[in-house]
C-alpha cells in the first residue's frame, strides 16, 4: 500500500476547510472508495443521524452490504469483525460512546491484540474501532469515560487521538490501511474543529507527534482535546514571558518519545496534558519516559494535567471543577517554569476561563447529544 | 463409486484411530515435563471431529476451542508441527507462542483455536461473513463444548450469523461437564438445540460417538448452509475420557458416577465404528494391524523430528508484535 504522509504532500494538492466530522465523513468515504475489501459497521452507522454526521451518505454511496448497522451485541461484533479481518477484509467498527467498547475487551485484548503475535505472524487483523469520547452534556460516568491508557496498556493494539481535522482524516485513512487493530480514539470536541484539510486520499503516519506552536520556555506535550486547551494556555503564558512548545502527540502507542526529548533537549522543562485520569495514565507513562532517557535534560521535576481518579461527573455544576481547561495549564506551566503567582499572573490566568459552561463544547452546542 | 466410498469408510475409521493414537502417545510423553503447557485430550470425541470435518470441502474453514487437537489433525493439520508446539519449538504450528490451546494450520484451513471459552465463536460467523460478502461458497466450521454455549457471546454471534444467514456449521461438543461441573448444575433442563433452533437456526442433535450418523447429518446440514440455508447448528453428544486438562484418567475423583463411565467406554466411537466395518467385511484383523502399525510409524517420526527442532530464538521473541 501506498503511504503518502501529509509532510509529503505536493504543496499544489488542494486545501478546504472542513470539520471535523466532514473531514472524517471524507476519510471512510475515500476508504471505501479505493478498497473493496472495506466495510463499515457500528451501532447508527446507517440511520438518520450517521454517528454525528460521520458516517452520512456512506450507505447510499457504497451500498447496504459494505455500511451496515449492526445488533447491540459489541462482543461478538467486534470478534465477527476480527474475523473478517483474518479472512481480507479490512472492517471499520464505530462506537458512538468509547464505554460500549468495554463490552468487547475479551475479543480486543485476547483475539485482535494477539492474533497476529500467537500464530508467528501467519494472521493479521487489520481492523480500525473508531470510539468516541462522549464529554460533556451530562453523559456522566458511562458515556464519557477518556479510556485511551486502558488499550495503550495492551501490546498488539495501536491508540491514537488525532484533533485537527487534517489529522483526522489523514490518521483514519492511515489507520484503515494498516494492518494492526488501530483504537482510534475522537474526542467529540474535535468534531466541530474547523482547519484546512487536503482534499483526495493521503495517509498521517500513526505513531508520530506533530509540533503545533514552537517556543523555547517549556514542552507541553498534549493528547486529544488538550491540545487545544494548550493553545490557548501557550497565548497567555506568552503574555507572561513563557514561550511554550506545544506536542500535540496524536498517537498515544507507539508514543513519539523522540519528539518529546529533542523539545526538551531545548526548553528543559516538560507539561504533559491528557483527556484520561491522572493514575497509571498516559501522562505518567510519558513523563516517565521523559525522565529515564532525558533526565538530563530537565531543569525541574515535570507535572501533569489530566482528570482527578474519579468517575466523570454529570452535573453541570461539577463540570466546571472536574476537567481542567486552558487556565489549569497555564498554572502547571508557570510552576514547572519555576514563575511565582503573584498578581499579574491571576490576572492573566483568569482571562483564560471559559466563557461557556465546561459541559459544551462551544456557545452553539444544543443537547440532548 | 463403490469402491471410493469404501476407501472413504476406512479412511474415516483411520482418522479417528490416529487422533486416539496421537493423544495416547501425547499422554504418555507429557508425563516427562518437556510439553510444558496445558494439554487438553479429546480421547473419546473422536467421532465428532473426523465425522464433521470429513462433511467439508477442503477450502472450508475450521475453528476450534481449547480441546482443539482432533480437529486441527482431521482437517489436516499438519502433525509433527502440532508435537513441535507443544514442546514449545520453533518449528510448531505456531512457532513456539501458541502452545496446544493455539493450534492454526491455515494451509488445511485450520483458522485457529484459543484459549478463551467462546474466543473463536465470533471470529468464525466473521469468517463465514467475509466468505458471503466476497462470494467464495467457503463454510466455516466452528467446535465448541457445553460450556461455551453459557456464554454470551454464543447467543450474539448465532443472532448475527441467522440474521445475515451466513454459511457456518456451529458444533457443539456436548461432553456434558464443564472440568468438574455437569450440566444440569449451569443449564436448566431444556436442550441446548432448542436454544440454537429458537435463535433461527437449522438445529438437530444426535449421538456424536455414532461415526456413520455425525457425518451424514454433517454432509446435509453442510449441503444446506452452502445452499444459501443459513446457518446450521448440530449438538454432538459425547463424552471426554480424561480429565480436563492433562494425561492422566480421574475419575477417582468421582464427579462422574462409574456406570455413566463405563456405559461412555462401552460406546468407544472408534470400536463402534470398528465392528461396523467388520460386519461389512471393510476391515479384518490384518488391515487393523496395518493401520495401527503405519499410524505408530508416522506419530514415533513426527516425536523425533519435532523433539530434533531447534527452540525458539530469544531474538526472535519481540517479532510479529506488529506487522509491516
Amino acid at each position: 500500500m501506498v503511504s503518502k504522509p501529509l509532510a509529503d504532500i505536493s504543496p499544489s494538492l488542494a486545501v478546504r476547510e472542513q470539520t471535523g466530522i466532514e473531514a472524517l465523513n471524507d476519510a471512510l468515504s475515500l476508504c471505501l472508495q479505493r478498497d473493496p475489501t472495506t466495510l463499515l459497521i457500528g451501532e447508527g452507522v446507517p440511520d438518520p443521524k450517521g454517528i454525528f454526521g460521520t458516517t452520512s451518505g456512506l450507505r447510499q454511496r457504497f451500498g447496504p452490504q459494505r455500511v451496515l448497522d449492526m445488533p447491540l451485541a459489541e462482543n461478538a461484533l467486534t470478534g465477527i469483525c476480527i474475523g473478517a479481518a483474518i479472512s481480507g477484509l479490512r472492517p471499520i467498527m464505530v462506537h458512538q460512546r468509547i464505554d460500549f467498547a468495554l463490552l468487547a475487551m475479551d475479543q480486543l485484548i485476547n483475539n485482535a491484540a494477539k492474533w497476529r503475535y500467537m500464530f508467528g505472524g501467519q494472521a493479521q487483523v487489520p481492523l480500525v474501532v473508531r470510539c468516541i469520547v462522549g464529554r460533556g452534556w451530562g453523559q456522566g460516568p458511562q458515556h464519557a469515560q477518556s479510556l485511551q491508557s486502558l488499550f495503550a496498556h495492551i501490546p498488539g493494539l495501536k491508540v491514537v487521538m488525532p484533533v485537527f481535522p487534517d489529522d483526522a482524516k489523514g490518521m483514519l485513512c492511515a489507520a484503515v490501511a494498516d494492518n494492526d487493530p488501530v483504537i482510534f480514539i475522537e474526542h467529540r470536541w474535535i468534531h466541530p474543529l474547523r482547519g484546512k484539510v487536503p482534499t483526495g486520499y493521503f495517509e498521517t503516519p500513526l505513531g508520530k507527534a506533530r509540533r503545533r506552536r514552537k517556543g523555547s520556555d517549556i514542552t507541553i506535550a498534549t493528547f486529544s482535546y488538550m491540545t487545544i486547551e494548550a493553545l490557548s494556555a501557550a497565548h497567555s503564558l506568552a503574555r507572561l514571558g513563557i514561550e511554550a512548545e506545544i506536542i500535540d502527540m496524536r498517537s498515544v502507542s507507539p508514543l513519539d518519545v523522540p519528539a518529546v526529548l529533542r523539545s526538551v533537549a531545548k526548553t528543559g522543562h516538560l507539561l504533559v496534558a491528557d483527556t484520561g485520569h491522572q493514575s497509571f495514565g498516559v501522562t505518567a507513562e510519558l513523563i516517565a519516559r521523559v525522565s529515564r532517557q532525558g533526565f538530563d535534560h530537565l531543569r525541574a521535576a515535570p507535572a501533569s494535567v489530566a482528570l482527578p481518579d474519579l468517575p466523570c461527573p454529570t452535573s453541570h455544576a461539577w463540570a466546571g471543577h472536574y476537567y481542567p481547561t486552558a487556565a489549569s495549564i497555564a498554572e502547571q506551566a508557570l510552576r514547572v517554569c519555576g514563575v511565582r503567582i503573584g498578581e499579574a499572573q491571576r490576572h492573566e490566568l483568569s482571562t483564560l476561563q471559559p466563557d461557556t459552561p465546561a459541559d459544551i463544547p462551544n456557545p452553539d452546542y444544543r443537547g440532548p447529544f | 463409486m463403490y469402491r471410493q466410498e469404501q476407501r472413504s469408510t476406512l479412511d474415516l475409521f483411520r482418522q479417528m484411530l490416529r487422533i486416539r493414537r496421537v493423544e495416547e502417545a501425547l499422554a504418555e510423553r507429557y508425563t516427562e515435563q518437556k510439553m510444558r503447557c496445558p494439554m487438553h485430550l479429546c480421547i473419546g470425541q473422536e467421532a465428532t471431529a473426523v465425522g464433521v470435518i470429513s462433511a467439508l470441502a477442503e477450502e472450508d474453514r475450521v475453528f476450534s476451542g481449547h480441546r482443539a487437537h482432533g480437529h486441527y489433525l482431521a482437517k489436516g493439520g499438519d502433525l509433527t508441527a502440532m508435537i513441535a508446539e507443544l514442546y514449545g519449538r520453533a518449528s510448531g504450528c505456531s512457532q513456539g507462542r501458541g502452545g496446544s490451546m493455539h493450534l492454526i494450520d491455515t494451509d488445511a484451513g485450520f483458522m485457529g483455536s484459543t484459549a478463551i471459552v467462546g474466543g473463536t465463536v465470533p471470529m468464525a460467523v466473521g469468517a463465514a461473513w467475509a466468505s458471503q460478502l466476497r462470494g467464495e461458497g467457503r463454510v466455516v466450521c466452528l467446535f465448541f463444548g457445553d460450556g461455551c454455549f453459557e456464554q454470551g457471546v454464543m447467543h450474539e454471534s448465532m443472532n448475527f450469523a441467522a440474521l445475515h444467514r451466513l454459511p457456518i456449521l456451529f458444533v457443539c461438543e456436548n461432553n456434558h461437564y464443564a472440568v468438574y461441573t455437569p450440566l444440569e448444575k449451569r443449564q436448566p433442563g431444556r436442550p441446548i438445540h432448542a436454544i440454537a433452533d429458537a435463535h433461527g437456526l437449522h438445529a438437530q442433535e444426535l449421538d456424536g460417538n455414532r461415526l456413520p450418523a455425525v457425518r451424514t447429518a454433517a454432509d446435509k446440514a453442510v449441503h444446506r448452509t452452502r445452499a444459501g440455508d443459513g446457518p446450521q447448528f448440530l449438538e454432538l453428544h459425547t463424552w471426554r475420557w480424561r480429565e480436563h486438562c492433562g494425561p492422566d484418567v480421574d475419575d477417582h475423583l468421582g464427579y462422574r458416577t462409574p456406570e455413566a463411565q463405563a456405559d461412555w467406554l462401552a460406546r468407544c466411537p472408534i470400536e463402534h465404528e470398528a465392528v461396523r466395518l467388520r460386519a461389512l467385511g471393510l476391515l479384518d484383523d490384518n488391515d487393523r494391524q496395518y493401520l495401527e502399525n503405519a499410524i505408530q510409524h508416522e506419530i514415533d517420526l513426527a516425536f523425533d523430528s519435532a523433539l530434533r527442532a531447534p527452540l525458539p530464538r530469544v531474538e526472535d521473541m519481540y517479532g510479529h508484535l506488529y506487522g509491516q
